[in-house]
């Protein structure tokens, strides 16, 4: 029973992460309209920046400057912010589809970095010994989950909350009237290229934090954790929750990882051992399959705002 | 100092080009950015494995020809996989594409081509595993050429049917009446609709044109390096940094862009280190977005 309990906080404790990044997809997508095909890359730097500014010294690698756990998050916002900034910058006066092709490869970039740059992200081995919040409670992993459930539940909820707050403050009604109708948007006085690039500005930030919080919650990163996978999942989880809703972007990012899980644990267990990779292919054509099927049937997901429901 | 990495620049320039042919194609007349295109490669690649196999099996051993690696049954397996790979695209415009191209959001397009490749790659793992294989096991001698640069017979036949390819696709859409009316739907969707042209055999043309050049990139990268699940993926960036450079709808463009990209990234090897091969085509990527994003045969988009 306790075990259960334990395991529980530890599986809601990472939905809420992925639940982090998707809100932040939702600015940059179901507010701003803004597609980003490299969120694995934005929550990697998010996590490496973190990481190497609270660690303690390291011999092998820059850093390890020992930075308190919460300072190394508002700098993980801060780079990913400026990445992502720099990003939109860069590609937002063009057409949308430059944006995408640039995310891409930023992850891609990120991916290689993380992977060769040993004196700065400790390589393929990655970066171990990150500092975890209350780990005086270590002893007890019940309390320590359910207390660390407690600072990501916090956590997601100030994102949540502030993000509701733009949504609907002057800066967030300009940011849908320019994707409703940008012509009229801009004939009122709105420079699209400077709202678009702040969005994905601030989504990027929220992404780079949800990076730095899982970080700090596993204790451990590498280069594999930021795979082009978790940018497909968090796309699955904004387009099952409903785009434009931050809620439908919290409860798709739970119901899509109770999935995975689920499918993950079901083919572990019928599965012969020797299919087991080929399983967890199959589980990624299903999702993939399935986002294609809501593109088509349902565009605004289970959650979404319904008068988006036509599209057109 | 040995000039091997130009010769080994100029044939992954090739296969990048070829690839990249398709992208711009679909870019100029599609108008989205097809992210599932390098999954298309990879399918011809192992479409094509699977019928050397059934060729081999259906008429016995055949020798290789000359001093190549491959012989008649990989020349026909490339045809097959060529139709099997146009097959894919046509089905999936079918099925995706066209559907939601006709709601009318383009960026919803790309998202559904996203989606696509992560099915079909993984498809991929899932039949044939992510270890890599080979056409064949045969080891070719490389021949010198003066320069310090050797090169193999398979080298040799390959650069020579990307030049074919090339000469030929140029050749359809300047001289034939359907390449002519590819073009000008790229520059007029509105326009060509009101002339007549048939804009349904047009995106067909397209997928047709632009899968089939993927499938014979995707042979190309099995016979020269190995074939596996990934290898679209990884040519998806340098084949975006190409189409880009040369000018989207441009295909000399794409061509000679996929050749700077792939000497360029000899030269990241060569001159910096491997492992920094992937990054080339990203620093292309933006300094043309940031210095002239209508690459270079590009025009303005209206």
């Amino acid at each position: 029973m306790i075990d259960l309990l334990g395991y529980g906080a530890f599986f809601l404790s990472t939905a809420l992460i992925f639940g982090i990044i998707t809100l932040g997809l939702n600015l940059q997508w179901g507010l701003t309209g803004l597609f980003n095909v490299g969120i694995a890359g934005f929550v990697a730097i998010g996590a490496y920046t973190s990481a190497l500014l609270t660690t303690p010294e390291a011999t092998d690698r820059v850093g390890g400057f020992g930075w308190p756990i919460a300072m190394g998050w508002l700098a993980a916002m801060a780079v990913t912010g400026l990445a992502a900034a720099f990003t939109g910058f860069a590609t937002l006066r063009l057409k949308s589809d430059y944006l995408a092709i640039t995310t891409f490869g930023v992850a891609v970039v990120v991916q290689l970095v993380a992977l060769n740059a040993q004196g700065l992200t400790g390589g393929p081995f990655g970066v171990a010994f990150i500092p975890r919040p209350f780990a005086a409670l270590q002893g007890d992993p019940l309390a320590f989950n359910l207390v660390n459930l407690g600072v990501i539940a916090a956590v997601t909820l100030a994102v949540y909350l502030a993000l509701e707050r733009l949504a609907h403050s002057p800066w967030g009604r300009a940011l849908m009237a320019l994707r409703e109708d940008e012509k009229a948007a801009v004939s009122l006085g709105k420079s699209a290229r400077s709202y678009r690039i702040q969005a994905f500005a601030v989504g990027g930030a929220v992404m780079g934090l949800a990076g730095a919080v899982q970080a700090h919650f596993i204790g451990f990163i590498a280069p594999d954790n930021y795979l082009p996978t978790l940018t497909f999942q968090i796309w699955a989880m904004l387009m099952v929750g409903g785009s434009g809703s931050n809620r439908g972007a919290l409860l798709g990012a739970l119901v899509v990882w109770v999935l995975w899980i689920g499918a993950g644990s079901l083919s572990s267990a019928i599965v012969p051992s020797d299919w087991q990779a080929r399983a967890a292919s199959l589980q990624i054509v299903v999702i993939g399959v399935t986002l294609c099927v809501i593109l088509l049937l349902r565009p605004q997901g289970f959650f979404g705002p319904r008068h988006r429901g036509s599209m057109e | 100092m040995s000039l091997q990495f130009l010769l080994d620049g100029a044939i992954s320039g090739s296969m990048i080009g070829l690839g990249a042919i398709g992208i711009t194609l679909t870019y100029s007349i599609l108008r989205f950015s097809n992210f599932a295109h390098g999954d298309l490669m990879a399918w011809g690649a192992y479409a094509a494995l699977v019928a050397v196999g059934a060729i081999g099996g259906l008429l016995g051993g055949i020798a290789p020809i000359g001093p190549l690696s491959f012989g008649l049954p990989l020349i026909l397996a490339t045809l097959v996989a060529m139709a099997i790979a146009s097959a894919i695209a046509l089905a999936l415009d079918w099925m995706l594409f066209a559907r939601l191209r006709a709601k009318g959001q383009a960026i919803i397009v790309v998202m559904a081509s996203f989606g696509a490749s992560m099915a079909l790659r993984n498809l991929l793992e899932f039949f044939f595993t992510s270890s890599p294989v080979y056409y064949s096991n045969a080891l070719q001698i490389a021949k010198p050429l003066g320069f310090g640069i050797r090169i193999t017979p398979d080298q040799i036949a390959l650069l020579a049917m990307t030049f074919a390819l090339v000469t030929v696709m140029h050749l359809y859409l300047t001289r034939s009446q359907r390449g002519r009316e590819m073009r000008a739907y790229a520059q007029d969707p509105a326009l060509a609709r009101v002339v007549g042209i048939d804009v349904r055999a047009v995106i067909r043309a397209t997928w047709l044109v632009g899968a089939a050049l993927a499938a014979a990139a995707g042979v190309m990268v099995g016979v020269l390096v190995q074939v596996r699940p990934l290898m679209g993926l990884d040519l998806l960036l340098p084949m975006f940094a190409a189409a880009i450079l040369g000018g989207i709808g441009s295909v000399p463009g794409a061509v000679l862009a996929g050749l700077v990209i792939g000497l360029s990234e000899a030269a990241a090897v060569q001159f910096i280190g491997a492992e920094w091969r992937a990054g080339v085509s990203f620093v292309i990527l933006m300094a043309v977005l940031l210095i002239r994003p209508t690459g270079l045969f590009g025009v303005t988009e209206r």
